[in-house]
């Protein structure tokens, strides 16, 4: 036997085809349920006018809630053109306007003039798309036992028109199911929701049931902008980068040194961990600077720093970066973590890379935004995040503040280093009263990288990294690696530092 | 018919005053659905005994006029729409409740 496939009706819509398989479906009706302004009709007429622009499918919306001209008008700063739609025939918008004062007490009725209007909008442009919103407005005076009937009929009556359907309906207080209509006589309900956790608010989609389809059904997150509506599947990003073997300068000349001579790998992924003040920043912006040099496109998202303050604390170091922004080859997005969702933040980033195209992505620092939600998400969304990059042969370097300790007491920033492909720590080293940076690579995929410790030294020349002065046997001192080897060795449980500072006499 | 009491309602305020007094009705019906059957019924029997001679009732049958069922934004069906006297007023459904129609037509 043959696979069945159920016909569907696409919705044009980013991400909405995918979690559905391909669309809603086709000559059937899907209820749309949400509170006010979760952005339902947007939805709605988003599907009928990509009927129209991408499939030449001919529309009819029938307004409850809005009039035609404020319609027309609060879609305007959506780019769907309903005005040009309307003019070419394409859509016929009606308002149907219902006064629950003439329903009062008259004895029985049904809602005959609804679908005698619907036939004739639909003849009117030969439509194959239909928008009823909303169905509450419609049906909220309506007797109950009317309601069930009329709409079972509504449904059956679209279905032998060979329309596809969406009908909106708010969900507040349970209301289909209050009237006595249950979800399930639709063949397919979505759900939109607007939740604010933690002062954020963000919009999801859930598909909720559909017949004969099977149908992703988490939550989805989705937003909605100038270009309309966008869903977000937290299915992972299609997988299937080609790795390639050409290297990236990490814009610092010993640090390539380090990563066998060449530097990083293009779409590799990249962090740089390290507690505050150790140089995270201005390496990143060393690869910034150095990328832009090359003529290739950078994304610089900071999350802590203002773009104005990195620009100048970076011409400190030597890397002039404002004639690279200026020139529109540096790009920043800057954004407080706590101003919107991390879901969306990622939207955001993403938007910008499909704009502009960079090479390089750099995030700063990654551990801000750790503080908006679960370790859980943000690791699966960082992983998502880092597949879609590679996909695109972006290469992305992360930022990640750690507080001072061990990395492995930070179960968030462990979760992204056995993640990445490189991964240098900084550090700060205390030696003889005087604090000094160092930079180690903790690992690099596929490549032979040094295991130094290096002095890791910022000037107003840039960034250079010295090798740790030798001891006189000639091993590296005031590396962690000895203390490691000191630790295996010794029987004592002294800690490093402890044992450290007689090393460092003897070198004296 | 129809055309007549479309008409009507834009007449000018001289000629609704010639008519004081007079009731303009129109029924609108879908076929021969049984709800419209009543409501042409009820209401023929309300017209004949509170407003015997002074009243014009048309019953429209809105599948040969659909385009006045988006002028009249008409929904729910059947609905009487009282043109005059002003206010205007709606009634939808079959007109079953006597009661609740006078009233609504100012006849009690």
């Amino acid at each position: 036997m043959k696979n069945f496939t159920l016909p569907k009706s696409p919705t044009g819509i980013q991400g909405l085809d995918e979690i559905t398989n391909g669309g809603i479906p086709k000559n059937r009706s899907t209820l749309l349920l949400g509170n006010t302004g979760s952005g339902k009709t947007i939805l709605a007429m988003e599907f009928l006018v990509n009927g129209i622009v991408l499939f030449d499918e001919p529309a009819v919306f029938m307004a409850f809630e809005e009039k035609k001209e404020d319609l027309v008008m609060n879609l305007k700063s959506l780019a769907y053109n309903l005005d040009t739609h309307i003019a070419n025939n394409k859509i016929y918008i009606e308002q149907v306007l219902i006064n629950p004062d003439e329903l009062r007490d008259t004895g029985m009725y049904d809602l005959e003039g609804l679908f005698v209007r619907l036939e004739q909008a639909i003849y009117k442009v030969m439509a194959k798309r239909v928008v009823l919103d909303s169905l509450d407005k419609l049906f909220y005076d309506l007797d109950n036992k009317i309601l069930r009937s009329e709409f079972l009929r509504l449904l059956t009556w679209l279905k032998k028109k060979k329309v596809t359907a969406i009908i909106t309906s708010e969900i507040g207080d349970h209301f289909l199911t209050h009237m006595g209509i249950e979800e399930y006589v639709a063949d397919c309900v979505i759900v939109l929701d607007n939740r604010v956790t933690n002062q954020i608010a963000t919009r999801r989609l859930r598909i909720v049931k559909y017949r004969g389809s099977f149908h992703g059904n988490n939550e989805y997150p989705f937003t909605i902008d100038e270009k309309g509506l966008s869903v977000y599947p937290i299915i992972s990003e299609v997988f299937q980068q080609e790795p390639t073997s050409k290297r990236i300068s990490s814009g610092i000349k010993d640090l390539d040194e380090m990563l066998g001579k060449k530097g990083f790998y293009e779409g590799s992924s990249i962090l740089i961990s390290g507690t505050a003040g150790t140089g995270k920043t201005s390496t990143a912006a060393s690869f910034a600077y150095s990328v832009c040099k090359a003529k290739k496109c950078c994304l610089y998202c900071a999350f802590e720093e203002a773009p104005k303050q990195i620009i100048r604390n970076m011409r400190s170091i030597g890397f002039h970066l404002d004639p690279l922004v200026k020139s529109g080859i540096l790009t920043f997005y800057y954004s407080r973590p706590s101003l919107q969702n991390l879901e969306l933040h990622f939207l955001a980033i993403k938007k910008i890379i499909n704009e502009i195209k960079p090479t390089v992505v750099i995030l700063d620092p990654i551990t801000n935004l750790m503080t908006e939600g679960p370790n859980s998400d943000i690791r699966s969304m960082l992983t998502r995040f880092v597949d879609f990059l590679k996909t695109q042969h972006i290469t992305i370097m992360f930022t990640a503040a750690i507080t001072v300790g061990s990395i492995e007491r930070n179960p968030s920033d462990e979760g992204i280093s056995s993640m990445v492909d490189t991964w240098m720590m900084v550090q700060d080293i205390e030696i003889d009263a005087e604090r000094r940076r160092s930079l180690c690579v903790m690992k690099s995929r596929g490549m032979a990288h040094s295991t130094d410790v290096r002095k890791f030294k910022i000037s107003n020349k840039g960034i250079t990294l010295l090798p740790i002065v030798a001891n006189n046997k000639g091993h590296l001192a005031d590396s962690k690696r000895k203390a490691k080897e000191h630790d295996n060795l010794s029987t004592s449980k002294e800690s490093f530092w402890v044992n450290e500072s007689p090393v460092n006499e003897n070198t004296k | 018919m129809s055309k007549k009491i479309t008409d009507n309602i834009k007449v000018n305020t001289q000629i609704l005053n010639d008519k004081v007094g007079k009731y303009i009705l129109c029924l609108f019906v879908s076929g021969k659905s049984l709800n419209s059957a009543h409501a042409i019924i009820n209401i023929k029997a309300i017209c004949e005994n509170y407003l015997k001679n002074r009243y014009e009732l048309e019953i429209i049958n809105i599948y040969q006029h659909t385009d006045l069922a988006i002028t009249e934004q008409i929904v729910a069906l059947p609905v009487l729409i009282k043109k005059f006297p002003i206010p205007e007023e709606r009634m939808v459904g079959d007109l079953s409740n006597t009661e609740e129609v006078l009233k609504r037509l100012g006849l009690v």
